[in-house]
This record gives C-alpha cells, structure tokens and sequence, in this order.
C-alpha cells in the first residue's frame, strides 16, 4: 500500500505514460507506411494503393485518437502532479514542450483533418501533401519531446540560479545537440516503425492466411516488410548508440543494466546473464562474455567502465560536497547579499542536486549524520534487477524482430510468402512485440534515472506537487477508469475493423462490403 | 536584445493572444459540440453538425496545448502553482477533453443508436465542461486565490475543490460557457442550411443576451463588491523574478485602476459590448462569415477586460498577498523569453497560413446530402 505522495504521483505518471506510449509509437510509424502507399498510388496510379492508405488510414485514425487523448493527460500532468518539478527546471524543459506545440502538433493535427476529409476536395498531389506535413509534424513532435526528455537524462546548456530558485538555461544549442537527445530520437522513432511496420505486417498476414483479399495484403506486407527491417537495423544499430552516450552522461543506468557492481580491469565482460542480489549488492551467479561490454559502452578496449561500487564511492563525495552547497544557499536564501555563501555555493555548485538527496532524511542538511549520508549513497543507484532484465527482454525481442522482419523481407523479394503459412503465422503471433519491447525501454530510460528527475540536478522525492494523499487516489483511480474504458473501445473497434479489412471503405471491391 | 522589463509584458500580451486564439478556435468547435444535442434532432442533423468542425477540431485543439505549453515555458510559475493549486478542476477539464478524440472519431464508426447517443453527450461534455471551468478560474483569480510559497518557492493551496464554486466564480463560469456556445452558434449558422442554421441562430440570440447580461453583472460586482490587489512596494520590472520580494495589498475598487491610468483600456470592454452586438446583427442579416470575426472581436474583449484589469497582476493571493504572482516575477529568464518569442514570431504566421488552407479546402455548406455521400469516411 502506498501511502505517500512521491511514490503516489510516481505511479500515476508511470501508469499515464506508459498507457500513453501504447499509441504513439503505432501513429509515429503508421505515418510513414501512409506516405509510402499514398506515394506509390499518385506515381501509379493504381486504384488498390489508395485503397491501401484509406484502409491503414482508418485503423491509424482509431489508434491516433487515443494518442492525442492520453497526450493532454502528460502535458497537465507535470503541472498538476509536478508542481516544483515545473518551477524549478520550467525555463528549460518548458521551452522544448512548447516549441513541439508550435512547430510540429499544430501541423500533425491540422493535416490529419486534410487527410481524412480531403480526398475529393484536393488534387493527388495536394492530398500527398498534406499526408506528408502530417508525417513530418508527428515525427517533429516525437523530437522535441525526445529534446526535453533527453534534459532530464543529461541536463546540458543550464546553470542553478539562487535568485530565482531554479535552473535556468544559459545554452539553447547545447540543450538542442545534447548527444542523448539526438541518439533517443533516432532510436525511439525507429522503434515507432517497427512498430507501423509490424502492425501492417501481422493484420496482412492474417488476410493471406485466410485468403482474403490478397492483392491488398500482398501489396501490404511487401511494404510493411522492407520498411520494417529497415527501421528494425536502424532500432538496434541506435539503441547501441544511446548505450554509447548513456555510458558518458549516465555511468548509473549503464551499470544497473549490465549489474556491473565492481569495475573490471578493461575491457569489461558483459553479462549475458546473471541474478543480481540487492541486499549483498553482489550478482549470485552471472554467465559473462569477455571484453564485449567493454567495446560497446567505450568504443575502446582500454576505457574502464564504473562499477556501482566505484560510482558510490564517487556519489558519497558529491553528497558531501553537495551539503556545503544546500547550507550555503539556504543562507543566501535569508541573506542574498552573504559573499561567503555565495563563494561557497559557486564552488560546490555542480553537487547542489547530491545535497538535495539528504532531504529525504533531514530537513536540516547541515547536520545529515554518516548513517544519513550512506542512505542517501544507496539511493543513488537504482534497483539493479528490474533494469538488468527490462534492458535484457527489449533486447531479446529487438533480436527476434530482427529475424522475422529478415526473413519476411527475403520471402517477399522472392515473392513466395503467401505460400508460407509458417512466415504468416509467425509474423501475427509477433504482433505483441514492438508494443512490448517499447514499454521496457520506457522502463529502462525513466526507472533507470531513479533517483532523479533531472540526472544529478534535482530528486524526484523533491519534485512533487503538495497535495493529499487522498487527492491521489482518487486521480489514481479516475485516471485508471477512464483507461481502461477507453482501451476496451478502441480494442473493440481496431478488432472490428481489422477483421471487415478494406471491405469497411465500401468501395465495392472487397469481400465483407458493409451495406450502404 | 529586448530589455527584460519589455519582454516581460510581450508575454503577458502572447499569452493573451494564445488564449484568444485558444478561444476562436478551439472555442467554435466546443460551442458546437455544446449545442450538438439542441441543435441536431436526429442522426442525420447531428452527423451535419459534428461534421461542420470533423476536419478541425484536431488543429484547433492545439491552440490549447500550446497555451498550455506557452505558459509552462514563459511563466513556470504560474503553471505550476494553478495546474497544481487547482487539481481537481484541472482534471475535470482533462477528462472532459478525453471525451472529444474519441467522439469525434468513434461515433460514426458504429451504426447502433445508443453507441452513438453515448458518443454525442460525450461531445457536449467534452465542449461544456472546460469553458465553463476556465470561466470559473479567472472569477477566482479575480478574487484572488489562497495559496503561498515557502523559501524555497514551493508552492501549496490552501483552499480546496469546493471553495472554487463561489457565486462571481460561478457568473463567470457562465459568461465564458455562454460566449463560447455563442460563438460555437456563429459558426455553425455559418456552415449549415435550413432547420439546422435556423435552430443555431435562435440560440446565439438567447446566448448572445446571456453574455450581454452578465457581463455586465460581472463588471459591476466586480467594481463595487470585489477588492483588487496592489503591489505596495516598489515595482523593479527589470529584476529578477522573484515572488517573495514584493509586498501587496488589498484595495477596494483597485481592479478599475488601470482603466483611470490608462483610459484608452476601457476600449476593451466597449469592444466585448460591440464585437457581440454586431455579431448578433451581421448574422440576422445573413453575413454569417462577418459576426464569426464580430463574435471574436468579443471574445478578445472579454478576455482582454479580465487581464487588463488585473495586470500586472496573474494569480493574486488571498492568504498570503506577498505570495501573488505578477507580470514582473513569475517569468522565466530573459533568454528563454528571448527564445520563444523568437519561436513564436517564425511559427505562427506558418500556423495561421496553413489552417486556413485547411478551412478553404473544407470551405462550404455541411449537407445531409454530403454525410450520405461520405457514409464510410464522414464523423
């Protein structure tokens, strides 16, 4: 049972984001495959393209409108639930939020109204157009978001100003180049057309297994299938890389995935698998594969890697120094004029955010006892076997992925698939796949920067909102209904639709037409 | 290099315009859905009804998330202190929202007479609820809103839920629910025909006097019966943002000051008067495209009367007056302010031009006969 507000605002922004995430991948990839079929029918001519994009379009539409609803829930939220959070990192973080509103959602919206209304009032070409604005706008949008999530990865181009109480953005470049926000992007929009790609590829699969309406299916999983092993190489050759810049801006995640708790002589072994135990901070046991972790974290064979035991090491001197920072700026905060304070804080200023971690324990961080401090070491790393084995499924179904979309890509240049009930029956089982594997990496990413908010800046414990227990739960559980609802509607309807297939435009030229 | 001073009320003004456009846009298309079960009898008027705004209700949301986003980043202050100081009527307004995407996008999907009456009093919520709510806040920021901040700058309301229902909260949850279902009417005179338009029309009139009536209420309790906010120290709008620097006091009658100080303000509540009276007028003589804008213009003075008369002031305190939040300190830093207005000015010509391409594209009567036609793909 739960019972205060940290861990009761955690969860329900975990559970809205999460729920969020089952949409917007589908829609940032499903835009894509739209634009290729609506490509190939302006260049062709062919009437089954535009059949094709009407078709996908309609179930893309199904699963937008959820997005575009569980979105608002995430841009209220850090107001409503992060109220200190939204003060102190605001003039940062706020500034990628509102750009993305600006620059890419105004224009995803505003063209996916073209999209589905302006067939007969525009030319092909303008028609194109407007899919093609749209796909550009909800890949902008997923980039800014990815600009402001990467800051709180790496919290680049800002400096704590005792003034005004918060940090405040000295280098707007910096915060746009941040190497973990570029890295993020490309991975997590590959991973969203994996997922359009699988999508397309298990729905046709299931018509061909059935017969049905073969030519549409046929034309479908080629594109689905080219597009998706595409995107699958990019997922995994960019997971690699944010595993690269993880390992420079965020030693923690790095280690807490692979349960490194000791720094090896380089390169370091990567542990395919082992049962990291919390309490002796040890793995029981552990299957290793030399040197490999070594070259993928550092590109080098003679950079050593930090283990959790040396990062803890290193974490209980930035508290330490961090307790000077927080007693000198409560003093500027009765006296702004004290010069020593402001000395003070100015030389530990970058270990501020350590000093704010004792809060959990003392109000009076001046007078934080060892016991005090080596809780507050501990809290540092997050808990390592919930990492080591999110990090090893998403990994494992990235790689399966891999294989079915190597496979239905061979299969579909030979042009033979629809003849291979076993490609077909595989390619829908695996429908769960990309939905499964993008939450872990949700987990990965955000669990993984526990015990922060903003990495090394500012504690989650801190970043909250004053409200009731009670105000909580109840949110909790009208945030829980309303989901599930709204998941039990637009199950129904995907399914609905799915299974009538292209017959639902009325068109006249598929099986299962609905009447007129 | 704007001085911080001049930045400072630019985004007091870009705020305000985004919440006009918020009010235009996304306004109309709430108005409908509001007035969606009135005005539609049957499945065949309210499919007309909900397709008058189906291709935009999506891009006009947006103004709202980006009025959202653009005080976030201007003034995280203010965000953060009334997204979580007003929780509960926050999240009525959010689960009310839900109701739209999915209504607009799943009622016409499925073919059975309760699925969709399920979907269409969803839109009446989804177009009700948040204007009557957003009304209803700036009757309590009129009033101030007991709330303070510690040392630190953490902010706690002090108030709860209920305290919110006040009788001048409650006036100016229904001049706002009412502009916007009058506004919501205009359009819809404007894009349908016959028993539809004719229906839309009867209920601007009735809105129309709705609004005239109290907000003229609403301007007289609020001179005579409502005490507003003074800053008593020394105003620094060059300095650095910091609330707690200020001291404030309660003065009766101090929401007028502005209009003695600057005369030329009292043009704004004449242009509310006005922009409705002519809206009201234009579309009784059939220029139905003239009273959308007359109808705007009223909103821009509805809105601009409510900001005006506060300024600098944004969210007073009533607990604890040096805790209020003002033009001068719950901004963001010159540089970011610098950024985004930067930002803005690119953006929104950009965003102007291509939502009306949008509505050209779309332009023209809504007709039972164009739902017939479009079954499959029409809301």
């Amino acid at each position: 049972m739960l019972d205060n507000v940290v861990d009761l605002s955690r969860l329900q922004f975990a559970v809205t984001a999460l729920y969020h995430f089952l949409f917007v991948p589908l829609t940032i990839g499903m835009v894509w495959l739209l634009v290729i079929m609506e490509s190939v029918w302006v260049m062709t001519g062919k009437q089954v393209y535009q059949d094709m994009t009407r078709f996908w379009g309609k179930l893309f539409g199904i699963n937008f409108a959820l997005g575009v609803t569980t979105g608002i829930t995430m841009e209220f939220q850090f107001g409503t639930n992060w109220a200190y959070y939204s003060h102190y990192v605001g003039d940062i973080f706020g500034a990628p939020l509102a750009i993305e509103g600006l620059m890419a959602f105004f224009l995803e919206s505003t063209m996916i109204g073209l999209f589905f209304f302006g067939w007969n009032r525009m030319s092909r070409k303008q028609h194109l157009l407007a899919t093609i604005l749209m796909a550009i706008g909800t890949n902008l949008s997923a980039l800014w978001i990815l600009i402001a999530n990467g800051w709180m990865q790496n919290p680049v181009g800002a400096e704590f100003s005792y003034q005004t109480m918060r940090m405040e953005m000295t280098d707007f470049a910096a915060l746009l180049l941040n190497p973990d926000a570029q890295a993020k992007f490309v991975h997590t929009v590959s991973a969203g057309y994996v997922t359009g790609a699988m999508f397309v590829l298990s729905i046709s699969s299931w018509y061909l297994l059935r017969g049905r309406n073969v030519e549409f299916a046929r034309k479908s999983f080629r594109i689905a299938a080219a597009f998706g092993f595409a995107s699958v190489c990019s997922v995994i050759v960019l997971g690699d890389e944010s595993g690269y810049t993880v390992g420079e801006a965020q030693q923690t995640k790095m280690a807490a995935i692979e349960a490194m708790w000791h720094t090896e002589p380089a390169p370091a072994a990567f542990n395919l698998l082992a049962w990291p135990n919390e309490t002796r901070m040890e793995n029981d046991w552990q299957v290793s594969i030399p040197w490999v972790m070594g070259l993928i974290g550092t590109r080098s064979i003679s950079k050593q890697i930090p283990g959790i035991h040396e990062i803890m090491a290193q974490n209980r001197l930035r508290i330490r120094s961090g307790m000077l920072a927080v007693t000198a700026l409560e003093t500027l905060r009765r006296d702004r004029n004290d010069k020593a304070a402001l000395s003070v804080l100015n030389t530990h200023k970058k270990d501020l955010g350590f000093g704010l971690l004792l809060k959990k324990y003392t109000a009076d961080v001046a007078q934080a006892t060892p016991e005090m401090i080596d809780a507050a070491v501990r809290d540092t790393i997050p808990r390592v076997a919930p990492m080591f084995w999110s990090f090893r499924l998403m990994v494992g179904m990235g790689m399966s992925m891999l294989l079915l979309f190597g496979w239905a890509f061979w299969a579909s240049l030979k042009g033979n698939f629809q003849h291979r009930p076993r490609l077909l029956k595989l390619a829908l089982y695996c429908l769960p796949l990309p939905w499964l594997s993008c939450e872990l990496g949700w987990i990965v990413a955000e669990y993984g920067r526990q015990p922060w908010t903003i990495y090394g800046v500012l504690p989650t414990r801190l970043s909250v909102s004053t409200l009731s227990v009670e105000s909580l739960y109840g949110s909790l559980a009208g945030f829980v209904a309303f989901y599930t609802v709204l998941l039990v509607v637009e199950m129904m309807l995907m399914l609905r639709f799915a299974r009538q297939g292209p017959g639902s435009l009325g068109t006249g030229r598929y099986d299962n037409e609905t009447a007129h | 290099m704007l001085d911080y001073a001049s930045l400072k009320v630019i985004w007091w003004l870009l705020v305000g315009v985004l919440l006009l456009g918020f009010a235009i846009m996304d306004g109309h298309d709430m108005g409908v859905g509001t007035l969606l079960p009135f005005v539609g009898h049957n499945d065949t008027e309210r499919r007309v009804v909900i397709n008058t705004v189906g291709p935009h209700w999506d891009g006009n949301q947006v103004w709202f998330i980006t009025g959202g986003g653009a005080i976030f980043a201007a003034s995280p202050l203010v965000y953060a202190t009334a997204f979580s100081g007003f929780y509960w009527a926050m999240l009525l307004v959010l689960w009310a929202l839900f109701f739209r995407p999915v209504g607009f996008d799943y009622r016409s999907k499925i073919d059975n007479a309760t699925w969709r009456s399920v979907w269409h009093w969803g839109l009446f919520i989804g177009g009700t609820v948040p204007p009557l709510i957003f009304g209803v806040a700036f009757g309590n920021l009129l009033q101030g809103v007991p709330f303070h901040f510690d040392s630190n700058l953490v902010s706690t309301y002090e108030g709860s839920f209920w305290g919110l229902l006040n009788p001048f909260a409650l006036l100016c949850g229904v001049v706002s629910s009412a502009m916007i279902t009058f506004h919501g009417g205009v359009y819809l005179a404007h894009r349908t025909e016959g028993v539809i338009q004719q229906r839309a029309q009867h209920w601007v009139m009735l809105m129309g006097l709705l609004v005239l009536a109290g907000f003229s209420l609403a301007g007289l309790w609020l001179a005579l019966g409502i005490d507003g906010y003074v800053i008593s120290s020394t105003v620094r709008p060059e300095a650095l943002p910091d609330p707690l620097a200020k001291t404030v006091s309660r003065v009766a009658g101090a929401w007028l000051g502005n209009y003695q100080r600057w005369p030329l303000t009292m043009l704004l509540p004449l242009t509310a008067y006005l922009g409705f009276v002519a809206a009201m007028l234009l579309l009784r003589a059939g220029h139905s495209f003239a009273a959308f804008w007359a109808s705007g213009l009223g909103l821009a003075g509805v809105i601009g009367t409510a900001g005006i008369s506060m300024f600098p002031f944004i969210m007073p305190s009533s607990s604890n007056p040096a805790s209020s939040l003002t033009v001068w300190d719950s901004v963001s830093s010159q540089l970011t302010l610098q950024l985004m207005l930067v930002a803005t000015l690119i953006f929104m010509p950009l965003i102007i031009l291509y939502t009306r391409w949008a509505y050209r594209v779309m332009r023209g009567k809504v007709t039972a006969a164009y739902v017939r036609e479009n079954n499959h793909s029409a809301y």
